[in-house]
């Protein structure tokens, strides 16, 4: 049975580029997928395509089990988005947009009134509630755009980088706000360019590049895809750095790098815990005084830069430049 | 997802008219609060017109002929069925620059993204550029009056027919918001909307009956401006206010001016209806 997200073979061509290039994602229902890739990668244009707000040339979608392409409208009643940029009405009050967006949700007055109420109420903005949404900091009009998207509490929601320029702070409340929907059995597909929000948002991540999806697999997965974990040690004097080279040999399965400035070395191995803590005994019975150790599990950004050769930071301007203006 | 809650969910709306129209309200309902938070919108909107009655009655006035007359008074109420009529297709630039507006901040997206009847996002900004129209008109009536304008001053009218004239003012003012509409869905920012909204209303309402006597015009530009829809509107006005400077050229629109300005009217909210909404459904932000 497929996902309450499923795609196969999205096209999508912009004059000469192809934003999207033969997408499939399939999405169990109650999951998240972190859709994870740099600027222009075409993970908008998917999200546009899934949400109906833009034609596929060539594939087929399904959402919350109703064909996107055949039934935009039910696929609609069905959906909460919530974009890039914080779509509310600067002039309206939190409030009013809340109401007006129930009301075209097709509720009725009362309840859409009694539900942008709840919702003011859980994404704290109550106090803010009837000031116009242009005295709102960034951060509470992207709560607030989220709150909009979710006025019917919609089975599956897509959200295109929720996090962009907010402060530290506010990301992790919208995280914290995002993992709460997603354990009352939301469907979610997000859009991110930060590898640390889909690593600790998504079950599942598909890293597109080019209009493709060069990778799935849930963190874990693609990590271990990118080599195994290794020891990083620096070490406090600088002429320790030969005699901690040599203990490290002994246990690493592989050539040990040293960043010399840094008094920094680092050396693949496998043995997990156990093995750093034999490792730091070794040390500390030859007397090598240590700064920092630790065993270190590949990041979501070497998986990046093992899967497309370039870094996620790296915008590929003239894709993007087409994504932004398309 | 079993299949009987998808053919529950796949079920098209009771009745798409009535929910176009409430979406539509729903629509305008926030446009209209948006334009009482910005006030200095409405009162800009009303100053231009008015210093258009205010110059043309006492700088044109004593100098331009109405017919075989050159009085001030005679200028001054033929002058404000003109006046009437470009202050409501000024209407066109708001509400293009409040489409292309909602276009650059992504509503539309959000918009597009929700069960709501497809037109209903234009429609209801055509809504309140109405109000604000009627709010306008009313307001420049009063000035005028002030300034010394009369209906009845060249024959004889009635309460009815001068409301009509009003009725008239409006729908052509709500036909050239579609026109607004199909702009601000075609251009890139609200800026550009605006100034691409007023640049051609410029020929549209001087080459027309609505300042200067057009049995004074050159032939072939008399002929553009009685054929004009423009001036269709003004010419029908001047006759159910009974004001002066009444056209008596042979060219249809100007023998059955009601007629015609109903007629214009209609058909220009067809046409720009049906682009601007099919451009609408295709619309990326």
């Amino acid at each position: 049975m497929p996902g309450a997200i499923y795609a196969e073979g999205l096209v999508k061509t912009f004059g000469d580029v192809k934003a999207l290039d033969g997408v499939d994602l399939d999405v169990p229902e109650g999951t998240v997928l972190g859709l994870l890739g740099p600027n222009g990668a075409g993970k908008t244009t998917a999200v546009r395509c899934l949400t109906t707000l833009l034609q596929p040339d060539r594939g087929s979608a399904v959402v919350a089990g109703i064909d996107v392409l055949k039934h935009p409208d039910a696929v609609r009643r069905s959906i909460g988005l919530s974009g890039q940029f914080a779509a509310v009405d600067e002039y309206l009050t939190g409030r009013e947009n809340l109401q007006m967006v129930g009301r075209l949700y097709q509720m009725k007055a009362k309840p859409a009134k009694a539900r942008a109420a709840e919702l003011l109420e859980q994404f704290d903005l109550a106090d803010a509630a009837d000031r116009p949404t242009k005295t709102y900091s960034g951060g509470m009009r992207r709560r607030l755009d989220l709150a909009a998207a979710l006025v019917v509490s919609p089975p599956v929601m897509f959200m295109d980088e929720p996090t962009t320029g907010l402060d530290p702070r506010n990301r992790q409340l919208l995280w914290e706000v995002i993992k709460k929907l997603v354990s009352g059995g939301t469907t979610l597909l997000l859009t991110t360019q930060y590898l640390e929000e889909a690593d600790h948002l998504a079950h599942e991540i598909a890293v597109v590049d080019h209009g493709r999806v060069i990778a799935t697999g849930t963190s874990d997965q693609l990590k271990a895809r990118t080599g195994g974990e290794r020891v990083e040690v620096v070490v406090h004097e600088r002429e320790h750095i030969q005699a901690a080279s040599e203990i490290l040999r002994g246990f690493g399965k592989g050539d040990t790098t040293v960043e010399d400035h840094m008094r920094k070395l680092t050396v693949p191995v496998s043995g997990g815990a156990k093995l750093l803590a034999e490792v730091i005994r070794e040390l500390d019975s030859r007397g090598i005084e240590i700064d920092d150790i630790g065993l270190r599990r590949p990041t979501l950004d070497d998986v990046f830069l093992s899967l497309t050769g370039h870094v996620a930071e790296a915008k590929d301007e003239e894709s993007d430049k087409k994504e932004t203006t398309k | 997802m079993s299949a009987v809650t998808d053919t529950a969910r796949v079920a098209p709306a009771a009745n798409p008219v009535s929910q176009s129209l409430r979406d539509s309200m729903v629509v305008a309902q926030r446009n209209l609060i948006r334009m009482s938070r910005i006030p200095e919108m409405i009162i800009y909107g009303l100053i231009q017109p008015i210093m258009f009655v205010v110059l043309f009655t006492y700088v044109f006035g004593g100098s331009m002929q109405i017919g075989s007359s050159t009085s001030a008074t005679d200028y001054k109420n033929f002058l404000m069925a003109g006046i009437f009529a470009q202050t409501v297709t000024f209407a066109t630039a708001s509400s293009g620059a409040g489409i292309a507006d909602d276009m650059h901040k992504g509503l539309i997206d959000r918009f597009r993204s929700l069960p709501m009847a497809r037109g209903a996002v234009l429609t209801g900004r055509t809504f309140a550029d109405l109000v604000q129209t009627a709010l306008t008109l009313i307001v420049l009536a009063v000035v005028a009056v002030l300034v010394g304008w009369r209906v009845g001053s060249d024959g004889s009218t009635n309460a009815g027919k001068v409301l009509a004239a009003f009725g008239l003012l409006l729908l052509l003012g709500y036909a050239f918001t579609w026109i607004g509409a199909l702009i601000g869905m075609s251009v890139c920012t609200p800026e550009a909307a605006t100034s691409s909204g007023l640049i051609w209303l410029f020929p549209v309402t001087f080459i027309s009956n609505a300042f200067v006597d057009t049995s004074h015009m050159t032939p072939w530009l008399r002929h553009i401006a009685e054929w004009n829809p423009f001036s269709a509107t003004v010419q029908a006005c001047r006759v159910l206010f009974a004001n002066p400077g009444q056209s008596t050229s042979a060219a249809w629109p100007m023998q059955h001016p009601v007629w015609a300005s109903l007629i214009y009217s209609v058909l220009i909210i067809v046409v720009f209806r049906t682009l601007a909404v099919r451009k609408y459904r295709s619309a990326t932000a």
